[in-house]
């Protein structure tokens, strides 16, 4: 068990060295940052001055070079546009990101799997025709469109809930949580709901895929020869097998909500990474770019190895070093 | 089951469910509307003569200065909105046809390339394949837009960056598939006669299930220009697509002109949910494992 | 003795988009406590529907559309679900072709034990856990307390099997439904398995509807023989006389190709021909393209046909005087 989770892990910095050589040379290769930070009728002398200053005029690998060593002191650089350290930026972002990533794929999943199990238990029924109706839409249907109409509706006709903003938060070992206090609730419902959507249509497909394939199969048959009823077999036994793709699909699009969090973010003015980096694209903020996406690598590595973690747990076939 | 062709019964299957039927009448009504937009339209919305500031946010069925009906009301230039959609649809349908088809050649070709090659090249195409697909395309699409700059051919870059994976999977499993088959290891064994296995008998195999990803990544696609121009990222002003439409229609929302952002969407979201559809149909009546 | 089981005029359809399937067209016999029949038959002959249909577990869009199944008292045919998942698995239970499909693979053994036992009796943790230990022990499992533990896959395929069994004997049933039980398994765990199973019948008193399409495995296990043709019974009786003096030209075709009745060296002598598609199927007697006595009167369905306790179904039965 220990060798597997060396193997991961090193795999796992291996892809993470490789994604930060690519996001750099991305971001760093292309255009001339220097634009961004000094006026354009700066003179030639500021303007050396800035580039010497920022590291610019070194080659580019040595740049990359710098830049990873920088990194592994957990320095990132500063952002050109706030002036402040990166990592400190981010940091004080990601957490409205994490809760609303994290509130919106929980959701998702519990309001998803059961609904998706009954659609594939009863594929015929009006319910299920009606749930997957719903996740087509969730499929379909733009996210920052829905984020639109809920905001019509919920915040400009209804005047129930705010069209943006976090609220009120309570600060937890220096963290700060909306999900404690009503207020932070009301803000953080519509764009969680918005956010939630598509993985609840990922969910629903999954599940019911799931479910209709194995009532068929001879583990449900024999359950059922041996008198146990369908409830029980959906809860012990088809809910058991499709957790194991659940589990893959819950951490890996946990990754790309968070991604897709850039949107809801924009929309509900929700003050996250998604809305910071869609800024820093505008201004051109480099550093701040290339540290979210060294994050989100980051992040992306770490789930996934995660993600093989659990899946040993659940499917005790891939248990390595259990075999008789 | 006697069929004159194949396509005749994958027609007739398809005709039997009629909501992927009505669903494809709406793809093929809104792709003619787009088209025949100049002819059915009362304005030319990108002629900036034609708009006056008098007609701006005027609610749905104002009559404006050109003397005719607004039926969806105008944008904050004065836009028709009827003439606008079906223009910004124009592009979005470009957009979305360019994106797919040049995915589907690249994405495919690399697929094959793959299964056929074997070995290094193999490990090499699927690895980074793979890494792609588990990374959010719409992060990628973001990156490279905002570096490569607006327009329709950086766009169109960015868009086919972020989904030509899927292609390439999908084509390297069907390819791979097909290539461990006996009559394929024997044909290999014979020299020079590779091209003639690619086209008599890959691609055959190959292509349905392109075609139904194909289907969904069109859809995406346009879904996908849409949210970039919605953040501002997508096309340039000049060119507005629907996504720039809603978003410059979000600001007049708050205070209860919603028409600018819904219709434009109400568009979009129509045309995208009718391609899933469609393709949800293709998919069923390709996928064996549902068969009985 | 009066009878288990009682089938009569069983009929299940398979009502599919390209027409009616009489899977199970018509199906009549019985079993006696603790006896064991042996249902034989090709893929398709609707000797497995017919074992699903004495459950209610035929999958849509198949259905029994006709006869009764009369056991215990009742007639499983019009009985409630409810009622009658009371008998699944407690008085009448069944047994599939391959444990590696039938096992849930992510459950223990012991976790899979004690689901069937909760189904039917309200019991603890380890009340349940010692009956299961009882019923592995019964079947032949060596450390059946460590077994208890053990995942699907860590296990032998015999092993399986038997884990399987165990399972189907938990709440000890008057008649255990065995379909290709040892199909999947190699020859020798094969002939281990119906040893074991003969003796358990034997102690136990159970009935056991043995489902096979090898007429040698089951000639050794069951005390009558039913053969199964295109959905119907085309002969029965005691397995001896069957195996002595077959009537049906089927049945002799089987006894045929049974290698062991064969000199070695010489091809096996083989039906010509297919099953045919129970969609399409001529009328008169079904198996009369494929058989060498055919004339004219088989385009007419023969009628069952009975004496000394064995039934037929044939114009031209073999070893009876015209």
């Amino acid at each position: 068990m220990l060798g597997f989770i060396i193997q991961r892990l090193l795999q796992a910095l291996l892809v993470m060295l490789a994604m930060s050589a690519l996001v750099f040379v991305g971001v760093y290769a292309i255009g001339n940052p220097i634009d961004v930070i000094i006026s354009p009728d700066a003179t030639q002398d500021i303007r050396a001055q800035a580039i010497a200053r920022y590291g610019l005029d070194k080659p580019l690998w040595e740049q990359y070079f710098i830049f990873i060593g920088n990194l592994l002191r957990g320095d990132l650089g500063r952002s050109f546009v706030f002036g402040m350290p990166v990592v400190q930026l981010i940091m004080s972002r990601l957490p409205a990101t994490l809760e609303l990533t994290l509130v919106a794929v929980i959701g998702a999943t519990l309001i998803g799997v059961p609904l998706g199990i009954y659609a594939g238990y009863r594929p015929e029924s009006p319910a299920a025709k009606a749930i997957m109706t719903a996740s087509i839409l969730g499929f379909s249907v733009p996210t920052f469109w829905i984020g639109l109409l809920l905001i019509l509706t919920f915040a400009v006709w209804g005047g129930m809930l705010p069209a943006g903003g976090r609220g009120d938060t309570v600060s937890v070992f220096g963290v700060e949580w909306s999900v404690l206090t009503l207020n932070g609730w009301k803000h953080l419902l519509l764009p969680a709901f918005n956010l939630a959507l598509f993985k609840f249509a990922m969910m629903v497909r999954l599940s019911r895929a799931g479910t209709r394939e194995l009532m068929l199969t001879d583990t449900v048959k024999f359950a059922r020869a041996a008198g146990l009823s369908d409830a029980t077999i959906l809860r012990r036994h088809v809910l058991k097998l499709i957790s194991i793709p659940i589990v893959t699909v819950f951490g890996l699009e946990f990754g790309s909500t968070l991604a897709f969090a850039v949107v809801t973010e924009t929309i509900f003015s929700w003050p996250g990474v998604g809305k910071l980096i869609i800024d820093s694209i505008n201004s051109l903020d480099r550093p701040v770019m290339v540290a979210y996406l060294v994050l989100v690598a980051a992040l992306f590595v770490t789930i996934n190895v995660a993600v093989d973690l659990v899946y040993a747990l659940l499917d005790p076939r891939l248990r390595p070093g259990e075999r008789s | 089951m006697t069929s004159a062709s194949p396509f005749a019964g994958a027609w007739r299957e398809f005709c039997e469910n009629r909501t992927a039927v009505l669903a494809l009448a709406v793809v093929v009504l809104i792709v003619l509307a787009a088209v025949l937009a100049p002819w059915i339209t009362p304005q030319n919305p990108y002629d900036i003569g034609t708009l006056s500031l008098m007609d701006a946010r005027r609610p749905p069925g104002y009559v404006g200065s050109g003397g005719y009906v607004h039926w969806l009301g105008t944008d904050a230039q004065g836009r028709d909105l009827y003439s606008a959609i079906l223009y910004g649809l124009r592009i979005s349908i470009q957009m979305g046809l360019a994106a797919g088809l040049v995915s589907l050649v690249i994405g495919g070709t690399l697929g094959i390339v793959a299964a056929y090659a074997g070995g290094r090249i193999e490990t090499a195409i699927m690895r980074v394949v793979d890494l792609q697909l588990s990374f959010p395309a719409i992060l990628l699409a973001l990156v490279l837009v905002a570096l490569l700059g607006q327009g329709k051919t950086q766009l169109t870059a960015a868009l086919v960056a972020a989904q030509y994976a899927y292609f390439a999977r999908t084509a390297y499993g069907a390819a791979s598939a097909e290539r461990r088959k006996d009559y394929v290891e024997a044909a290999l064994a014979i020299p020079l006669s590779g091209r003639r296995i690619v086209f008599r008998h890959i691609l055959p195999n190959v292509m349905p299930p392109l075609i139904v990803v194909a289907t969904v990544q069109i859809a995406n696609a346009i879904s996908l220009e849409a949210t970039l121009s919605f953040l501002g990222l997508g096309l340039p002003v000049t060119e507005p697509s629907l996504g720039m439409l809603i978003s410059n229609g979000f600001q007049y929302m708050m205070s209860g002109r919603y028409w600018i952002s819904i219709y434009p969407g109400v568009a979009l979201i129509v045309l995208i949910v009718a391609i899933n559809l469609v393709g949800d149909q293709v998919r069923d009546q390709f996928n064996p494992r549902l068969k009985r | 003795m009066s009878a288990l089981l009682e089938v009569e005029n069983l009929a299940t359809h398979f009502f599919t988009r390209a027409g009616v399937v009489k899977a199970v067209d018509g199906v009549s016999f019985s079993v006696r406590p603790g006896q064991v029949v042996g249902l034989v038959g090709e893929s398709g002959s609707g000797k497995s529907v017919t074992g699903y249909s004495l459950l209610g577990l035929v999958d849509p869009p198949g259905r029994v559309v006709g006869g009764s199944i009369r056991f215990e008292g009742q007639d499983l045919v019009t009985l409630p679900q409810d009622r009658l998942r009371a008998i699944r698995g407690r008085r009448i239970s069944m047994v599939f072709q391959d444990a590696t499909a039938t096992l849930n693979p992510v459950l223990t053994v012991g976790e899979q034990m004690l689901l069937v036992v909760k189904a039917h009796e309200a019991l603890s943790d380890k009340a349940g856990l010692s009956l299961a230990l009882d019923a592995l022990g019964r079947v032949g499992i060596p450390d059946p307390a460590s077994r208890l533990r053990s995942y699907p896959h860590q296990l032998s395929g015999g092993m399986r099997q038997r884990v399987a069994i165990a399972i189907a004997l938990l709440h000890r049933p008057a008649l255990v439904i065995a379909d290709e039980p040892t199909t999947a398994l190699d020859v020798s765990v094969q002939a281990q398995i119906i040893h074991e199973m003969r003796e358990l019948v034997r102690t136990s008193g159970t009935a056991v509807i043995w489902i096979t399409h090898d007429l040698a495995t089951v000639s050794s296990l069951a005390d009558d023989i039913l053969v199964m043709y295109a959905g119907r019974v085309v002969e029965s009786g005691p397995t001896r006389t069957i195996l002595r003096s077959p009537r049906h030209p089927y049945t002799l075709g089987l006894l045929d190709s049974v290698p062991s009745r064969n000199p070695p060296g010489v091809d096996l002598p083989q039906i010509p021909g297919s099953t045919p598609s129970l969609l399409s199927l001529p009328p008169g007697c079904p198996f009369a393209p494929r058989c060498g006595f055919a004339t004219d009167v088989c385009r007419e369905m023969p009628a069952v046909s009975q004496a000394d306790g064995r039934t037929w179904r044939c114009h031209h039965p073999r070893g009876v005087a015209a």
